[in-house]
């Protein structure tokens, strides 16, 4: 296929996951922010959002004070912040209309009716309901998204590029999401700070859609090291890093197959996975896991260049 | 208050110019007569769901709100019979076939202009006459694969070739999906008429691409459909067919030319292309040959057609033959090469270029349609007898300074069509677009075209940058 197919395809799911990425986030802080201080804890909910999708430094430069109303429009509605949901929705039909040809019917509609459902929010109040059927709207959207890419394409290199825009995306929200609440995920020997953690906890499950997972995964209380080992090594949780890059590998090793040769995305790929596949969490605490999140990170934005200089250009 | 209101009349597709009922109309008469509006605009509505669904949407150049708008769509379909089809399937072949030996002419021996027949400077100063063109011998010496001509119909005998577009005629996808989205809304008149279908077009399209790969090219050519991109007014007709066509669409930065043979980026690496549908003008296609600013080409393009490994469809340089003066000439480049009368009539025309034909045009402005040689679209042209006077002075002066750049013709009294506007069925003017295909095997062309309708009372501009509307257009099996 056209290299430039692959990459609207593979930033096509890119930004119809970073818009439901977001809305999860905005989601989480949203009732985070309705607990008392008493018991959520003194951190702002808001610039923690805005740091968790990665754009903090776009943010500060529009405005002085992470604001409910400032963050809510930034993340969600702002043209100025190239990854908002609108922005991301919009990226995302564009990279669509590019390549109308390489879709099935029923992702154009999926896409394009997204796009189109974006205008209902147009210049309305934006208060909580609003907010939150906002929010619906953009889980609903990317669901639709996933299940029709899912139901209805062929299982060629288009889908695997779409699939690895997908889990790539996924891979660095989810670390993103850990990395700015690394400090309250602390290992199994430290002295548990009571309850006020707790629901920073929850917090931190739910902008992922995990919570009930970690009751049926480990049928105990939040612990926080449980709650990082989920996010972290648990391939059950389709939202892990483990899970991502399993998908991650075997998706460019259909690639290699189909096209009969391989470079050094399957080699980085391989080796992240391995890596996630022998860890401990002990370990990863013991080294510290702000700094394996930051080198997973790095390293995950490594594959997705190897990938687009291998077949995207 | 309408422009360019006729002065008598207009003979009407269903009616003629009475109220009776032509021929081919009898069935659909009788359902519009026992329908309601509020039917017809529940019909509309879901029309309009459905293109909206579809994507199809077309930009306007110019106007920042209109990146993308649907293209309104008349639910009434044009029918035209049998005999009226095969007599115009005729005169299309013709007329193409003439358009073929003229182009291939111009670019070798310019036989026809030693003949004195077409002037020389027409064609070579001609903006649109390519010099790297010259000598240049094409593969199977087709010019125009894909041509759209446009007839307009005065009465019922009597159909006129408008326009030739010999270049990158655009319309067919509206052709198609129009049929489709017919057929879900109105599937019992497609059951109570013989209606030959349209959806062969792509098949036809691709095989006639085909037949015109280099002699070199593998057995099965690849195929490739060169687009300007997602922000051209055509975008969605090009992935449209690109998809239709299962082939690769295609933008300049997807090509690249490595000793003379042109290539596209894949996922696995460079894959050679041997026939090339592009629907890129000539200035933009090659920046080394063409415009050098040009971001939309592929550098080396115009070396590797030269070189012959490439077809490009259309040729490089067939917008000689679609000017409006060149079409003035029309008949007698018929007669020239095929030996033949012409079939379809070329609306009378006066060249500005011939000093008796301008003083008549200057005198004769609030009468006569004057459009630019070279232009399209409905741009640029005056309509005099919807003019006022500061208007038709502003041109004269135009036109004085610049007279080769004009023609002008009578302003016709255009055929209507029953069309469902705001007050209910009224008569709008209208014309076809029927597409010819030309391939080294044969010619091929489906039965219909698009009908476009201009939906403004009295208006005679069809084109959809300005108002203009589209039916479904119904060939009735003979």
């Amino acid at each position: 296929m056209l290299s430039r197919t692959a990459e609207n395809l593979f930033w096509l799911a890119r930004y119809v996951e970073r818009a439901e990425n977001t809305a999860r986030i905005l989601d989480a802080a949203n009732r985070l922010a309705a607990i008392p201080i008493s018991y959520a804890g003194g951190s702002n909910e808001w610039e923690s959002a805005v740091a968790a999708t990665g754009s903090a430094a776009g943010f500060q430069s529009l405005h002085a004070e992470a604001t409910p109303e400032a963050v809510v429009d930034f993340l969600a509605f702002s043209p100025d912040n190239p990854s908002s949901i609108r922005s991301c929705l919009e990226r995302a039909r564009a990279n669509a209309r590019a390549v109308r040809t390489a879709l099935t019917g029923e992702m154009w509609d999926s896409i394009n009716g997204a796009w189109l459902g974006l205008k209902r929010f147009d210049g309305v109040r934006r208060d909580r309901i609003r907010l939150n059927e906002f929010l619906s709207f953009v889980k609903e959207a990317s669901l639709r998204f996933d299940g029709s890419a899912y139901r209805t394409m062929l299982r060629n290199d288009a889908f695997c590029f779409s699939s690895l825009g997908s889990f790539i995306e996924r891979a660095d929200n989810t670390a993103r999401i850990l990395d700015v609440k690394y400090h309250v995920l602390l290992p199994a020997e430290s002295n548990v700070g009571g309850g006020l953690d707790y629901f920073q906890w929850s917090s931190i499950l739910r902008s992922v859609s995990a919570n009930t997972a970690y009751h049926w995964v480990y049928r105990e209380s939040l612990k926080p090291w449980l709650v990082a080992d989920l996010l972290v090594l648990n391939d059950q949780l389709p939202r892990s890093l483990a899970s991502c890059y399993d998908n991650i590998a075997a998706f460019l090793d259909e690639l290699s197959q189909a096209y009969g040769r391989q470079g050094p995305a399957q080699r980085i790929a391989r080796s992240t996975r391995n890596r996630l596949q022998n860890a401990t969490m002990e370990g990863i605490f013991q080294s510290g896991l702000h700094e394996f999140l930051t080198e997973f990170i790095g390293e995950n934005g490594r594959l997705g260049q190897a990938i687009t200089d291998q077949y995207l250009v | 208050m309408g422009i360019g209101a006729p002065m008598v009349v207009a003979f009407d597709e269903m009616s003629g110019t009475d109220t009776a009922c032509r021929p081919g109309y009898e069935v659909l008469k009788r359902w519009l007569d026992g329908t309601t509006p509020e039917l017809l605009g529940h019909r509309r509505a879901e029309a309009e769901l459905l293109f909206r669904r579809m994507g199809i949407t077309f930009a306007v150049y110019g106007e920042a709100e209109a990146e993308e708008r649907l293209i309104p769509f008349d639910i009434i379909p044009r029918i035209i019979t049998g005999s009226e089809w095969t007599h115009l399937a005729r005169g299309l072949e013709q007329r193409v076939k003439a358009l073929n030996a003229f182009l291939s002419d111009v670019y070798s021996r310019g036989e026809i202009m030693k003949a004195g027949i077409v002037p020389e400077d027409l064609v070579y100063r001609n903006p649109y006459y390519r010099p790297e063109m010259a000598g240049l011998r094409l593969p199977h010496d087709i010019y125009v694969m894909i041509g759209g001509i446009d007839i307009v119909r005065v009465d019922p005998d009597t159909f006129y070739v408008l326009e030739d577009n010999a270049r990158t005629p655009s319309g067919v996808s509206y052709m198609l999906e129009n049929r489709e989205v017919m057929m879900r809304l109105f599937p019992d008149l497609f059951a109570e008429h013989r209606i030959a279908p349209v959806d062969n077009y792509p098949d036809a399209l691709l095989a006639t691409l085909k037949s015109v790969a280099p002699k070199t090219a593998p057995g099965d050519p690849t195929v490739a459909l060169l687009t300007p991109g997602p922000f051209n007014s055509a975008y969605y007709e090009h992935s449209f067919l690109a998809d239709k066509l299962g082939v690769e669409l295609v933008e300049g930065r997807d090509l690249m030319v490595r000793d003379n043979v042109v290539y596209m980026r894949t996922t696995e690496g460079p894959k050679r292309v041997d026939v090339i549908y592009r629907r890129l003008d000539d200035d933009f296609l090659d920046p080394l040959s063409f415009r050098p600013d040009s971001m939309l080409g592929c550098p080396g393009l115009m070396n590797a057609y030269r070189a012959g490994t490439v077809s490009l469809a259309n040729a490089v340089g067939t917008g000689v033959a679609d000017d409006k003066a060149v079409y003035s000439y029309m008949p007698e480049i018929v007669k020239f090469y095929l030996g033949e009368e012409p079939i379809l009539k070329n609306v009378p025309t006066y060249r500005c270029r011939e000093a008796d034909s301008l003083r008549y045009v200057l005198e004769h402005l609030e009468e006569l349609v004057v459009k630019e040689v070279a232009g399209s679209g409905g741009y640029g042209m005056l309509i005099g007898p919807a003019s006022d006077k500061k208007t038709r002075d502003l041109f004269a002066e135009k036109l004085k300074a610049d007279p080769d750049n004009f023609i002008a013709q009578p302003t016709l009294a255009l055929s209507t069509s029953p069309t469902f506007v705001d007050a209910g069925i009224a008569p709008r003017h209208v014309d076809l677009r029927p597409f010819v295909l030309t391939g080294a095997d044969r010619v091929r062309i489906v039965p219909g075209g698009l009908t476009r309708v201009a939906l403004k009372e009295g208006s005679l501009i069809v084109n959809s940058s300005q108002g203009g509307g589209t039916k479904d257009t119904w060939v009735l099996d003979a």
